[in-house]
C-alpha cells in the first residue's frame, strides 16, 4: 500500500472516533402546540432529547396513539453499535500499520455492508414503532401508521416529523469515502 | 419655478422629518403588538384592596398574570393548599386578605435588575418578596410595632433594605389607653427590612418617631445614597376628623433618615432590644416548596436622641403625600397634596444645613431644619393636589395632580414647567419604567386614576380603574406626549413598576424539575403512587399526567377522616399544569405546575362515592381525567384499596 492510502485509511479510522462524541441521527417533531419543537438524538450508545425532557414528552404524547415508549436501555442496537465502530477504528488502524491491501478492501466492503444493514435496521426499528401499536390506544385511525420517515419530513396526525442524519452520520460517510479513495488508489495504482 | 419646486420638496421633506419624530405612528400602531411579538416591558401594578399584583405587558396594556400576595387565590389554591397557607400567618392569626400598595423592583447600583419584586401590605403590616423567575410570592415578613404600613416597600440602591412605617401611629407597645390621649401615648415607627437575602428577610432596625402619619418614602441614590425620605402628615396629632384637624398646619415634615448612621448606631450598641412576636413566612423556590412560618421575637429600636444624626425633619408644605428623589440623587420632591406649590429640596443644601446647624427647632430629639436652608425652589402654580413624581432621565419630573386631574411636567433643576397632560380622572400614582430609579427608561408614562366614570363600558356601580398610557419617547420640551391607550386595571393600582422584558423574560422558569422535588409527600412516578392511613388521616400520594390520575379509584376512606390529596404533576413539559378538585371541598382547587406537588385537604361528611377531576383543560382527553373516592360509614370494615386501570392494590 502507498503511503497516501495508508494515511487515508488511518485518517478514516481516526475521524471515526468522532462518532462517539456527536449524535448520528436527529428526529424532530413539530405541532401547533409545540412551536418550540420536540427532538431526539440517536447516538451510537444512547438516545437523548433535544432538551432535557424531550424524550419523556415524546413518549408521553406517543401513548395516546398506543406507540410503545422508547426506552434507550432496552434497545439492543445501542449496545452493539459502539463495538461495531470500535471494530472499524481498530481494523482501519491495523490496515494502515500493516499496509495490507486485502484488509483495506475488507474494511471498505464490510463498512458499506454494515452501513446498509444499519440503515435497514433503523427503518425496521421505525416501522416497528410506527406500526406495532397498542390496540387499546385512545386515538385510533384505521389505516394510519405513525412511522417517521428515514430521511425527510412527514405529517403524522398533528405532528410534522422530520428525520435527518446528524454529525455522526456525516463523519461515517466521510470515513467510508476516505476508505474508498484509499481502496481506489490501491486498485488502480500500477 | 423649478427652484421653487425644489424648495417646496425640501421643506416638505424637512417637515416630514420633524413630524416623524413622535407622531408619525398612530396611537393604535404604537400599542399594537402583533402576533408572534412580545411586549417591550413588564409592568407590575399593585391591586390595592385585592391584595394582589397585576402583571401587564406594555405598550399593549394586556393583563398577563395576577400574582396573589396577601390574599387567598382559589384560582390556583394559594392560601388554601397545605404548601401555601402558612404564607398568610401573622401574629394576629391567619389572614386571608391584604391591601397591596407599592411594588418595588430590586435594584443594583440604583437600577432595576429584574431579580425580585417587593410589595407592602397596609392593613396588617407586612412586606413581601416575589421571585421574578416564577412570578410567585416567596417570602412575607410581618412588621411589628406598626399599623398602616404605607411608606413601604421602597428600596435602597443595592437592595440592602426596603422601608416600612406607620401611617397610623398607635400606642407602642400596644396598650389600652383613651384615644383622646393620642399625643401622650401614640408613636410611629420607621422600619428598615433587610431585603437582599432570600429566605432571610428580617427587621434590621426600627426608629421610634413622634406620633404623626408617615405616608410615603423613597430612598436616595448617588450622592444621597445612605438616606431615605419619609413624608408625614398630621403633625397636628389629631385622632379624629383628620380631614379638618390634620390640615391646619402650613407645613408638615419629610423625615430624612440616614440609614448608614443607623447601621453605625446598631454596630455601636446604641439601640434597645425589645421583645415582640412577628411572622416570617418563606416558601423556598426549590426542594419541598413548602411554606413555613418562623416566629421572630426580637427587634432593635433606635431612639433618635440616643443616635444623633440618624433623622432630621425637613419642613414641607402641606400634608405632603409622595416624596421622590431625582435620578441624579440631588433633589427631593414633596407632593404637598394641599399645597399651592411643589417644593423641591436640595440634598446638598440639606447636608450643609445639617453641618451649619440651621435648625428651626426640635421634636423628641429630632432636629427640624430651616425650610429656606434646604429648599432648592418651589415650582409655582403647578396644578391642584400634587401627589407623586416620577422621572424620565432627561431632567424632567412628572407630578400627578389629583384635583386638577392632570400630570404636570417640569424641569426640576430650572423649576420650570414644560407642559401638562390630562388624566381621566383624578390621578393617584403614576409610573415611568424605572421612573423612581437612577436610570429611567423614559419611553412611557402611565398615570393611574382613582375615578373612571365613562372611560369604559359600564359594569354596574363598580367600575375598573383606568390608566392612561402616554408616549413620552420624544422630549416633552419639544413634543407633547401622545395619549396611546386606556388600560383597564384590576383592583385599585396604587404604585406600579415596569422593567424592560429582556431583563426578566430569559430568566423565567418553564417547569419545576421533578428530580429536585423533595416534598415530603412527593410521588415521582405512577409506580410510587399509594394511599396511606394514619389514624383518622388518609394521605393520597397521587400523580397527574396527561390524561389520568394515579390512583383514580380510592376506597377505604371513612366518614370522620381527613383526606389529604398530595398531587404531584409529573409532567416535565412547558405549560402543562394539571388541576385538582373534589366535590364538596371547603378549600379550593389546586393548580399544579409541572414537577410540583400541592396538597388539598378534604373532609367528607357522608358515605357515598365522590368524583374528583382535573380542572385544567390539559389535553385532548382532559374530560377523561377524573376519578372516584368511595367514602364508607365511620364503623365500616372497607380496606384501603386504590389503583388506576386494571391493577388495584389493597392495603390489609
Ligand atoms: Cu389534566
Amino acid at each position: 500500500m502507498s503511503w497516501i492510502s495508508r494515511g487515508l485509511i488511518a485518517l478514516a479510522s481516526l475521524i471515526l472516533i468522532g462518532v462517539f462524541f456527536v449524535p448520528l441521527w436527529k428526529i424532530t417533531l413539530w405541532a401547533p402546540q409545540y412551536p418550540e419543537g420536540l427532538s431526539m438524538y440517536i447516538w451510537v450508545n444512547k438516545i437523548t432529547g433535544g432538551n432535557p425532557h424531550d424524550l419523556y414528552n415524546i413518549n408521553l404524547l406517543n401513548h395516546y396513539i398506543g406507540m410503545k415508549p422508547i426506552k434507550p436501555e432496552e434497545i439492543l442496537e445501542l449496545k452493539i453499535m459502539p463495538f461495531i465502530f470500535g471494530f472499524f477504528i481498530v481494523l482501519g488502524l491495523i490496515t494502515a500499520i500493516t499496509g495490507n491491501k486485502k484488509l483495506l478492501y475488507t474494511w471498505v466492503i464490510l463498512f458499506i455492508i454494515i452501513g446498509i444493514i444499519g440503515i435497514a435496521d433503523f427503518y425496521r426499528w421505525e416501522y416497528d414503532y410506527g406500526h406495532n401499536l397498542d390496540p387499546r390506544a385512545p386515538i385510533k385511525i384505521p389505516g394510519v401508521a405513525y412511522q417517521p420517515p428515514l430521511i425527510g419530513c412527514k405529517k403524522l396526525l398533528n405532528m410534522e416529523a422530520c428525520s435527518f442524519p446528524d454529525k455522526g452520520a456525516y463523519i461515517a460517510v466521510v470515513s467510508v469515502l476516505l476508505g474508498m479513495i484509499a481502496a481506489g488508489i490501491e486498485k488502480f495504482r500500477k | 419655478m423649478k427652484k421653487n419646486l425644489g424648495l417646496g420638496l425640501a421643506s416638505a421633506a424637512l417637515f416630514s422629518l420633524f413630524s416623524f419624530s413622535a407622531q408619525a405612528q398612530s396611537p393604535a400602531e404604537k400599542v399594537y403588538v402583533p402576533h408572534g411579538k412580545h411586549d417591550k416591558y413588564y409592568a407590575f401594578l399593585s391591586g390595592g384592596y385585592n391584595g394582589q399584583i397585576g402583571v401587564y405587558g406594555l405598550p399593549s396594556g394586556r393583563l398577563l398574570k395576577v400574582i396573589p400576595v396577601f390574599s387567598v387565590f382559589p384560582m390556583n389554591g394559594y392560601g388554601y393548599s397545605e404548601e401555601t397557607k402558612a404564607m398568610l400567618n401573622t401574629s394576629y392569626g391567619w389572614i386571608p386578605w391584604g391591601d397591596t400598595h407599592h411594588p418595588e423592583l430590586s435594584q443594583t447600583d440604583g437600577v432595576p435588575d429584574g431579580r425580585w419584586l417587593f410589595i407592602n401590605e397596609n392593613n396588617t403590616p407586612r412586606v413581601a418578596r416575589i421571585d421574578l423567575r416564577t412570578f410567585e410570592t416567596e417570602e412575607i415578613l410581618e412588621i411589628p410595632f406598626s399599623a398602616g404600613n404605607h411608606a413601604s416597600s421602597f428600596i435602597t440602591p443595592n437592595s440592602e433594605y426596603i422601608t416600612a412605617s406607620t401611617r397610623f401611629s398607635i400606642p407602642i407597645p400596644q396598650k389600652d389607653v383613651p384615644i383622646a390621649e393620642y399625643a401622650k401615648y401614640f408613636k410611629g415607627t420607621i422600619t428598615f427590612v433587610r431585603a437582599d437575602k432570600p429566605g432571610k428577610m428580617d427587621v434590621a432596625f426600627q426608629i421610634l418617631v413622634p406620633g404623626y402619619d408617615y405616608d410615603l418614602a423613597h430612598c436616595g441614590k448617588g450622592p444621597s445614597n445612605g438616606w431615605c425620605f419619609f413624608t408625614s402628615y398630621n403633625t397636628e396629632q389629631a385622632h379624629t376628623l383628620l380631614e379638618i384637624n390634620a390640615s391646619q398646619k402650613d407645613k408638615d415634615f419629610i423625615a430624612a433618615v440616614n440609614w448608614k448612621r443607623a447601621e453605625q448606631c446598631i454596630a455601636e450598641g446604641k439601640y434597645k432590644e425589645v421583645e415582640t412576636k412577628y411572622a416570617h413566612n418563606y416558601r423556598p423556590p426549590e426542594g419541598d416548596r413548602f411554606a413555613k412560618t418562623e416566629w421572630k421575637t426580637k427587634v432593635k429600636w433606635i431612639i433618635p436622641k440616643e443616635c444623633p444624626g440618624v433623622i432630621y425633619y425637613l419642613p414641607t408644605p402641606k400634608s405632603p403625600h409622595g416624596v421622590d428623589v431625582t435620578p441624579d440623587g440631588k433633589y427631593i420632591i414633596g407632593g404637598g397634596k394641599l399645597a399651592t406649590v411643589i417644593p423641591i429640596h436640595s440634598f446638598d443644601k440639606m447636608i450643609k444645613a445639617i453641618e451649619n446647624k440651621q435648625f428651626a427647632g426640635e421634636v423628641e430629639g429630632i432636629p427640624i431644619l430651616k425650610y429656606e436652608a434646604i429648599n432648592h425652589c418651589e415650582l409655582p402654580n403647578p396644578c391642584l393636589g400634587p401627589l407623586h413624581t416620577e422621572f424620565d432621565g432627561r431632567g424632567l419630573a412628572y407630578t400627578s395632580c389629583f384635583i386638577s386631574s392632570d400630570v404636570v411636567i417640569y424641569d426640576y433643576q430650572k423649576c420650570e414647567i414644560v407642559g401638562r397632560v390630562p388624566t381621566y380622572y383624578s390621578v393617584g400614582h403614576l409610573m415611568i419604567p424605572g421612573g423612581d430609579s437612577a436610570k429611567p427608561w423614559g419611553e412611557y408614562l402611565l398615570p393611574m386614576n382613582k375615578i373612571t366614570k365613562d372611560i369604559f363600558l359600564p359594569t354596574g356601580p363598580e367600575l375598573p380603574h383606568a390608566g392612561q398610557l402616554y408616549d413620552i419617547s420624544a422630549d416633552p420640551r419639544k413634543t407633547k406626549p401622545q395619549l396611546l391607550l386606556d388600560v383597564a386595571e384590576l383592583g385599585e393600582p396604587h404604585y406600579a413598576q415596569a422593567i424592560p422584558a429582556e431583563l426578566v423574560a430569559p430568566k423565567t422558569l418553564k417547569i419545576f424539575e421533578l428530580e429536585k422535588n423533595n416534598h415530603p409527600y412527593v410521588t415521582k412516578s405512577e409506580e410510587e403512587a399509594k394511599v396511606v392511613r394514619k389514624g383518622n388521616e388518609v394521605h393520597v400520594y397521587m400523580t397527574a399526567i396527561r390524561s389520568h390520575f394515579t390512583p383514580d379509584n380510592i376506597e377505604g376512606v371513612k366518614v370522620g377522616d381527613t383526606v389529604y390529596f398530595h398531587v404531584t404533576n409529573i409532567e416535565q413539559d412547558w405549560d402543562i399544569p394539571h388541576g385538582f378538585a373534589v366535590i364538596g371541598a371547603k378549600t379550593s382547587n389546586i393548580l399544579i405546575m409541572p414537577g410540583e406537588t400541592l396538597t388539598i385537604k378534604w373532609t367528607p361528611k357522608a358515605p357515598g362515592v365522590y368524583p374528583f377531576y382535573c380542572t385544567d383543560f390539559c389535553s385532548a382527553l382532559h374530560q377523561e381525567m377524573q376519578g372516584y373516592v368511595r367514602v364508607s360509614p365511620a364503623d365500616a370494615k372497607v380496606p384501603i384499596k386504590y389503583g388506576t386501570g386494571d391493577e388495584m392494590k389493597t392495603v390489609q
